[in-house]
């Protein structure tokens, strides 16, 4: 493969397209809830209407209305439809013509899709996934060919940290940095990671990206082992993600059959060879040094750092690991530059963020969105408030790690910083909107539930704190508890956090300091409170 | 081999480069509780109790794993530390079924002098009361799950000083369990040389000799650490 190869295949496909587009999601949620049937039946309704010759129906990545859908979009009259039923491809079919249409429509100028950045999701709902040569013809692989031939590893390096871009994955770290370390970490042998292990309750982001684009991660991973010297990688996606694997692995098999993975990329001497891992259901294995183990075949847990995976990773070896959503950055980083990239978002949080709404929310779905952008303008904007028009009450970011903060915080900006200083984190993304009718201690106790049965076992605070703290909240809930517990709940929060081994477990108090620091007089409500449930004393 | 000079609770401490804190400490006779750890054996930093505070770090760190340096400040009984041992050790105590009046290892449990130690005087917490299984299929030893700590010592020894890794961890969470080969009752498992290294190392009375009554149970974990050391030379 050349540039004029590459070129001709970018051509022959944009000269294939015919006039008219119907573009149907065919991403999970869509899928599940029958894209797969509509886009079927969209095809054999062209046909039969001998329409085939300028009509064109397409499976395309997550539009992102993922709450509306499944979607359909006309291109280019640029309509779109919502909660399309496979029986109503005549009808949208009909619409080609101008013809009455009573298919749910959609506002593509929407504030949803208005107030977007699409960076990272610039080709979610536009290309399809999985035909690389779509890729390839909305510029794919042109930047690779770039690296490779023009610049060097210290200046990718360089041009990733000037981007100010931080790990997507939750903590932030800079990027650039990282990178910088795994180049500089002495050894032959060097591996890069892409972690696909999202577990988050109520997060997306990276499934999305995955099924919508993976050739975009496929390339900012191989643009990463080019600057760090790495020659082997690994995409490790958690087993829920089926459909993600199923696109990952053609979108692998694909750029290899085209010379843009494996031995001698672009005809250079860079060898960069992929392949995929699946996750066996263990939230804890998004963690950085569990995720090692896992892929060495080895169980899934945690051990202290340091040392690094910068430093010694996969079997002992200098190993890059970056989530989904920081290799999908990268291309656009280095195709349009870093001042480029760091002139969006705020000070110290650069470029966008994807969110995946949630929960007591009008507009469900997956956003991106420049990061300082507030949380009201996210929820209320975006996401068009609560279902029914009642006042929000707070939204949880972070998943188990993060928190949830209350609506009168909601001017915060959405920064790596400020979450932090209000209590949560950025997270990996997820985003569940609570109203009014929300019990915090309850979902403070689910938060916990979950680490309780996430934690892995190995250190002693994570596996029997969890636990106990759980049997508290229980309490709680269920009008038990008296305010020693409290002191003992407040108390194990303190103990789990500062003496766990990993993250998982440092983090497990979050959501239930973060309930106690806003929504204390919901706690004290439960106090000694008889529970509707209990049984009530009949003298 | 280059020294390097430290200060352990205000005194100053001298040690190897590449040393851990905890063998700095222990051999300046500064008592730091552990449980996971065992000489001989590679260090997990899985119990937590020898976390200690290093002067500009602000998290924990665990003794057992980090290598001293020049210069280090490191604090390890402070009151904070304190506290959080001892709620650690009443956790493990409301984990599993630990009754010392009908153990083996009554008397010879490093459990049982942990608590000692860290000054418990009973458990603030709930007891887990889990329903654990003894297996005694294996001629010569059991293990009592009532009784484990998930120390994982047992793993290692078989592991690494035998070389056998009949012994590994299978669930999570409080559900983890050691398990001998793919989860076999131990008398089944094929694997296992009866070499009784995992009852060496054993710091509680989970693993035991069969036969062995009350507070009977006579084991020195610090020859594992012997074995170790006696190949070296030889070898």
């Amino acid at each position: 493969m050349d540039l004029a190869e590459l070129n001709a295949i970018a051509a022959h496909e944009r000269a294939s397209r015919k006039p008219i587009r119907i573009a149907c999601c065919t991403s999970l949620g869509c899928y599940a809830s029958g894209a797969v049937e509509l886009q079927q039946q969209l095809t054999a309704g062209v046909a039969a209407t001998g329409r085939a010759e300028n009509v064109e129906v397409v499976g395309v990545g997550c539009m992102g209305f993922c709450g509306h859908g499944p979607l359909v979009r006309i291109e280019p009259e640029d309509l779109l439809f919502e909660h399309v039923r496979p029986e109503q491809a005549p009808a949208i079919i009909a619409a080609l013509d101008g013809g009455p249409c009573d298919v749910e429509r959609g506002d593509p100028r929407h504030p949803f899709f208005a107030r977007q950045l699409p960076i990272v999701r610039r080709n979610g709902g536009v290309i399809d996934p999985e035909r690389i040569e779509a890729y390839i013809a909305a510029g794919g692989y042109a930047t690779l060919y770039r690296v490779l031939h023009d610049v060097s590893p210290a200046e990718v390096i360089d041009q990733i940290t000037r981007s100010g871009l931080r790990g997507r994955g939750g903590a932030g770290y800079p990027t650039g940095l990282k990178w910088a370390t795994v180049a500089k970490s002495p050894g032959e042998r060097k591996f890069v990671v892409c972690n696909g292990d999202e577990g988050d309750p109520g997060a997306f982001m990276d499934r999305s990206i995955l099924e919508s684009d993976p050739h975009l991660v496929l390339e900012g991973m191989a643009i990463a082992a080019y600057a760090v010297g790495a020659h082997e990688g690994y995409l490790y996606v958690r087993g829920e993600y089926p459909l993600a694997i199923q696109r990952l692995t053609r979108a692998i098999s694909q750029a290899r059959r085209h010379g843009l993975s494996g031995s001698q990329i672009f005809e250079t001497a860079f060898d960069f060879k992929v392949e995929v891992r699946v996750g066996a259901g263990a939230f804890v294995c998004g963690e950085e040094t569990a995720l090692i183990a896992s892929i060495e075949g080895r169980r899934g847990q945690p051990r202290p750092r340091p040392p690094y995976p910068a430093e010694r990773g996969l079997w002992g070896c200098p190993t890059l690991i970056n989530n989904v959503e920081t290799f999908a950055n990268i291309v656009p980083i280095i195709e349009r530059g870093a001042d480029w990239y760091a002139s969006i978002g705020t000070a110290r949080s650069k470029g966008t963020k994807v969110f995946a709404l949630t929960g007591k929310i009008r507009n469900t779905g997956l956003i991106e969105v420049p990061m300082g952008i507030t949380l009201r303008e996210i929820i209320e904007d975006l996401g068009g408030g609560t279902p029914d028009g009642t006042p929000v009450k707070a939204v949880q970011t972070g998943g188990p790690s993060g928190g949830c903060i209350p609506a009168s915080l909601f001017d915060t900006p959405v920064d790596y910083e400020s979450l932090a200083a209000a209590g949560s984190i950025m997270g990996s993304g997820g985003m569940v909107v609570m109203d009014a009718g929300t019990n915090m201690v309850e979902i403070a106790r689910f938060y916990m539930a979950f680490c309780m049965d996430e934690s892995c076992g190995k250190c002693v605070p994570c596996r029997v704190g969890t636990v106990q703290m759980h049997h508290l909240l229980d309490k709680l809930v269920n009008g038990q508890a008296t305010s020693e517990d409290l002191v003992q709940l407040e108390a194990l929060c303190q103990i789990v956090r500062e003496m766990s081994l990993c993250g998982l477990g440092q983090s497990a108090p979050n959501p239930v300091l973060s309930t106690l620091r806003y929504f204390r007089d919901e706690y004290a409500a439960l106090l000694n409170a008889p529970s509707a449930a209990a049984p009530q004393p009949t003298d | 081999m280059a020294a390097r000079t430290l200060t352990i609770d205000g005194q100053l401490v001298s040690a190897r480069a590449g040393e851990t804190i905890l063998e700095a400490a222990r051999d300046a006779g500064i008592a730091i509780p552990t449980l996971c750890h065992l000489e001989g054996l590679s260090a997990v930093g899985a119990c937590r109790l020898c976390l200690v505070e290093v002067v500009g770090s602000s998290r924990l760190l665990p003794a057992c794993l980090t290598p001293v340096s020049e210069g280090m400040e490191v604090r390890t009984a402070s009151e904070r530390l304190q506290a959080n041992r001892r709620a650690l050790v009443e956790l493990l105590f409301a984990e599993r079924n630990h009754v010392c009046a009908v153990c083996v290892a009554s008397g010879n449990c490093e459990l049982q002098n942990l608590a000692v130690q860290v000054g418990m005087t009973h458990v603030r917490y709930a007891y887990l009361t889990p329903q654990c299984s003894v297996d005694i299929s294996h001629p010569q030893f059991g293990i009592d799950h009532n009784r484990c700590v998930l120390c994982t010592r047992c793993v290692r020894a078989c592991d690494e000083v035998e070389g056998v890794h009949t012994w590994d961890v299978a669930g999570r969470g409080v559900n983890a369990r050691v398990i001998t080969d793919l989860g076999l009752p131990w008398g089944e498992a094929t694997s296992c040389t009866s070499c009784g290294k995992c009852l060496l190392a054993c710091p509680t009375g989970a693993i035991f000799r069969r036969g062995t009554s009350v507070a009977e149970l006579e084991r020195d974990p610090r020859r594992i650490a012997v074995i170790v050391a006696s190949r070296q030379e030889r070898w």
